[in-house]
């Protein structure tokens, strides 16, 4: 088993590097001066449809799907719970379906809960 | 496409070793080169194929000038996308914006270390496959976000703010519906789910592959869901300031997605590499690509979905759904009797058929309601 963790470390590796390669290539090009390399203050603008971008990007934002990752994080959390039963069910039998029926139903009434306060729509 | 093991016409081809082709140092070469082959050949014949076949549904020809078919066209805009310019906004974060494109691909190309090509020819036969799948694909949204993010551009702020609040939506129906995979096989590695499917699961479990593949083509933003970058709204999305070589591996990044699907649905609701005749691995990439043919169509056909209702449909259709589907597949193992599994399939279909039309029917989605 760890050999297979083994392969997907090294293969991580693999994917850094030829990524990184991808990304440096061009750099290199430009030393070479193959590619060009002129800045100026007009291109390093941000684009913005012809008008200069006005204020700063960063400032605070109305994020309208808080409420969706709240719901996300409990059913993520059910999931994390539903994996192991479902490899297992055929050992389980009944007793494991029941157990994860009560689970699944408590999650279920938090859901329909969120739902019946308009928590699901996007405003 | 009947795979049955009765025919004797399967199993010809040997089960790999699993440290084909000698040691551990050998099987990672051999298969990170038989990847990085796999990923960059066919990410090039789908964008060709893509942008040939987008043209004929749109009545006009598609690029036809370098080489025969147009074929040369990706590998003409990859030395074009080598040799542009390398531009950087003054405003942008420049560490972030140049490592974005990075923790976007690298996640995309690891899926592919535990996808089976063949019996046993896997880079990593992982006893945890579909949760590692599940797991490592989340993480090419923080590559997105950190691009939307670092560029400083309002429109790929919002971008990225769409991908993240889309993923998060589709998540779970993913994950739900593979689950019912999980539970007519047994196991969570690909491969053995693969020697499972004496009927393929997309006839066992026709619901689960209907919510998977509409979740699955949303979280890789694909045409009916791809607010990230509706170029009527926001430009192009988070990738506005980006250009060279790090907008092509975001390029890159969006085929590998898709690619990766195409794959895994290939493996886990289709038989993988199983078939009768041919080689398994042509057979894999034949499904592969019979997948991403439907992927595109599907682009062509349908227009693009507001924001509301692409939340709607993921908290309201398919989450609901997949959490039935689930329980009614756990029935169904411990009850139905194993020797007349065929009985399943048009009892699946039919299940399938009424939700889907009594859902429908229950949200009034769709026939030009604004509430859903």
């Amino acid at each position: 088993m760890l050999v297979n963790y083994g392969h997907i470390a090294l293969f991580l590796a693999v994917a850094i590097l030829f990524t990184l390669t991808t990304l440096l290539l061009p750099v290199t090009l430009r030393l070479l001066k193959v590619i060009p390399d002129k800045p100026n203050p007009a291109k390093q603008s941000t684009f913005e449809c012809g008008m200069e971008t006005i204020g700063k990007t960063w400032v605070q934002f109305n994020f309208r799907y808080y409420a969706y990752a709240l719901v996300f994080l409990a059913l993520d959390v059910l999931v994390v719970f539903l994996y192991p039963w479902a490899v297992n069910l055929r050992e389980l039998g009944y007793y494991g379906l029941i157990g994860a029926l009560i689970l699944i139903s408590i999650v279920v009434v938090g859901y329909l809960y969120a739902w019946k306060k308009k928590a699901l729509e996007w405003k | 496409m009947v795979l049955n093991p009765g025919l004797g016409m399967e199993y010809h081809w040997q089960a790999l070793p699993p440290d084909w082709p000698g040691n551990f140092w050998w099987h990672w070469l051999a298969f990170s080169v038989i990847i990085l082959a796999f990923v960059l050949g066919l990410v090039m014949g789908f964008i060709w194929l893509e942008r040939r076949g987008i043209g004929r549904f749109q009545i006009r020809l598609g690029p036809n000038r370098t080489g025969p078919f147009g074929l040369l066209q990706p590998i003409a805009d990859a030395v074009k996308v080598l040799l542009k310019e390398n531009i950087v906004p003054a405003a942008a974060d420049k560490i972030v914006h140049w490592l974005a494109p990075l923790v976007a691909f690298v996640p995309t190309l690891m899926i592919f270390a535990v996808v089976p090509f063949q019996d046993g020819a896997l880079l990593a036969d992982l006893n945890v496959g579909v949760l590692y799948i599940v797991a490592i694909s989340s993480i090419s949204t923080v590559g997105i976000f950190m691009a939307g993010w670092s560029s400083s551009n309002k429109y790929s702020l919002l971008a990225a703010m769409r991908d993240v609040a889309t993923v998060v939506s589709y998540e779970i129906p993913v994950v739900l519906s593979l689950a019912g995979v999980v539970l007519l096989a047994g196991s969570l590695s690909l491969n053995q789910i693969v020697m499972a499917q004496d009927i393929p699961f997309i006839l066992l479990q026709p619901l689960a592959f209907l919510l998977f593949f509409i979740a699955a083509s949303a979280e890789i933003n694909r045409t009916p869901f791809d607010l990230l970058e509706a170029d009527s709204e926001l430009v192009a999305g988070f990738h506005i300031e980006y250009s060279g070589m790090k907008f092509a591996l975001f390029y890159l990044t969006e085929y590998a997605e898709a690619l990766a699907v195409s794959a895994i649905i290939a493996t886990l609701f289709l038989g993988g590499w199983r078939g009768p005749v041919l080689p398994p691995w042509l057979w894999f990439v034949g499904k592969v690509v019979a997948v991403f043919s439907v992927m595109f169509w599907i682009r062509s056909t349908l227009p693009r979905v507001r924001i509301d209702q692409l939340m709607a449909l993921a908290w309201k259709f398919l989450l609901p759904l997949a959490l039935i589907n689930l329980v009614v597949t756990a029935v169904q193992v411990l009850a139905w009797p194993e020797a007349s599994l065929w009985a399943m399939v048009p009892v699946n279909v039919a299940i399938m058929a009424a939700l889907v039309v009594t859902w429908s029917r229950l949200l009034k989605l769709g026939g030009g309601r604004v509430e859903v």
